[in-house]
């Protein structure tokens, strides 16, 4: 007889195992799977958005470069335009002062001249009625010959 | 005793004596062999018992340091196993059942470690136990009948159980009346399915003990070269073919042990899946 009473210990041994492996191995291996699973999901579902907000922050990277750029580019040519009014208006100054340099000194020529041309208008009827006097020696009166001697210096003048 | 004699007596009772079970309760005083029902075959139960307690111990201790992150190497490879064995019940299991995949990982690891007991050199387990006082010892609990059919007669309970659990008492009647001819052949129709469904636990417990208990009985032919032919100048000739015939039969068994115990497995998961099937 080969099949003996074992074969009741064998089969309460089998179930006993069944349970113990479903209770101790399967159960928590299959929980942890799963949990691995769900892990390895939201890790590729948060690369996966990552990427997305990478590409978004890239976008408005280039965005904020390519305003930044025309901003830059603005202000150069502000500033070029107010480097020329500023230059233009210096020269228009210099011009100005120039000018008005040059007129004072005119003036100033031009008073000097008629200082000089006074001053040698009086010494030329100074020196005028001085010669008359040592040529008609006193017959000249200065008092009585006062309104031709003026008109002479008119005349000189 | 004179027929065995005639044999060459050394060889029989070599054979004899690894194939007898360690037995308890109601023996034969002279074969050492079962005399009835109520005998217990100690090695059988002291081994499997002892290999499903490391199966508890291991998945116990695995239990401890699961991790959900980065497994380990001992961690990977129970989880390739489970997988596997997850793949074979989706594959072939209809409808959701949380007892059947366990079950089946239970059955491809235990029968597996059971029917590896099977590479171990057949003299060195018996001899160590000849030590202690112990006379016989059969190391591979699964070339014992009890623990091929307890295995079988487990699953043929629950394929009963889920029989009538899904198709109801009276479904589970009309399957052995009306099927497989329909309902002008009842009287066939019974013997058939009756037939059919007995099969079931018999070839599983029977496919399991054939395959192994012949490779048992082969790696004691193969032993058997070495210790009755190896005398004087012949060992030169003799051992070396024993260890050549060995190491190819331990390869070759290497993959009967892990073939039947994936049949097994699959096939408690078909037949379950049979039972969970309503429309017959």
């Amino acid at each position: 007889m080969n099949i003996t009473v074992t074969l009741i210990g064998q089969m309460a041994a089998f179930v006993l195992l069944i349970w113990f492996v479903n209770k101790v191995l399967w159960g928590p291996l299959n929980n942890l799977l799963a949990e691995r699973q769900k892990r390895i999901a939201d890790g590729l579902a948060a690369a996966e958005k990552g990427k997305h907000e990478l590409e978004l922050s890239e976008k408005r990277a280039r965005e904020m470069l390519r305003e930044a750029k025309t901003q830059a580019a603005e202000i150069i040519a502000q500033s070029e335009k107010r480097a020329t009014e500023i230059i233009e208006e210096a020269k228009a100054d210099a011009r100005s002062e120039g000018e008005r340099l040059i007129a004072a000194a005119r003036a100033e020529i031009d008073q000097e001249v008629n200082r000089a041309k006074e001053q040698l208008r009086a010494q030329v009827a100074a020196i005028a009625v001085a010669g008359a006097e040592r040529i008609l020696k006193r017959e000249i009166d200065e008092k009585a010959h006062a309104d031709l001697l003026q008109d002479l210096v008119a005349q000189i003048r | 005793m004179s027929a065995k004699e005639q044999s060459g007596g050394g060889t029989v009772e070599y054979i004899q004596h690894h194939l007898t079970n360690l037995c308890a309760g109601d023996c034969d005083p002279v074969t050492h062999k079962a005399a009835s029902f109520w005998a217990w075959h100690l090695d059988t139960l002291f081994f499997s018992i002892a290999l499903g307690a490391l199966i508890v111990v291991v998945s116990w201790r695995l239990s401890l340091r699961l991790t959900a992150g980065v497994p380990g190497g001992f961690q990977n490879f129970v989880e390739s196993l489970v997988e596997f064995v997850s793949g074979q019940v989706k594959d072939s299991f209809p409808g959701h059942n949380p007892l059947i995949a366990p079950m089946a990982l239970t059955i491809f690891v235990w029968v597996w470690l059971m029917n590896f007991m099977d590479l171990i050199p057949v003299d060195l387990l018996p001899v160590i136990a000849g030590f202690f006082g112990i006379q016989y010892l059969k190391v591979v609990p699964t070339t014992d009948l009890s623990t091929t059919f307890a295995l079988s007669l487990t699953v043929f309970i629950l394929i009963v159980y889920y029989n009538i659990k899904v198709k109801g008492a009276l479904g589970y009647l009309k399957m052995f009346l009306f099927h497989p001819f329909g309902k002008y052949l009842v009287p066939v129709n019974i013997v058939m399915t009756l037939i059919e469904e007995l099969a079931k636990p018999l070839s599983l417990g029977l496919r399991l003990f054939g395959n192994l208990f012949a490779g048992e009985l082969v790696f004691l032919l193969i032993a058997l070269i070495g210790g009755t032919l190896a005398v004087g100048a012949a060992a030169l000739f003799w051992l070396p073919l024993q260890v050549v015939l060995d190491l190819g039969w331990l390869i070759f068994h290497l993959l009967i042990i892990t073939l039947q115990a994936f049949i097994f497995m699959v096939l408690t998961i078909v037949y379950l899946g049979m039972a969970h099937v309503s429309e017959h």
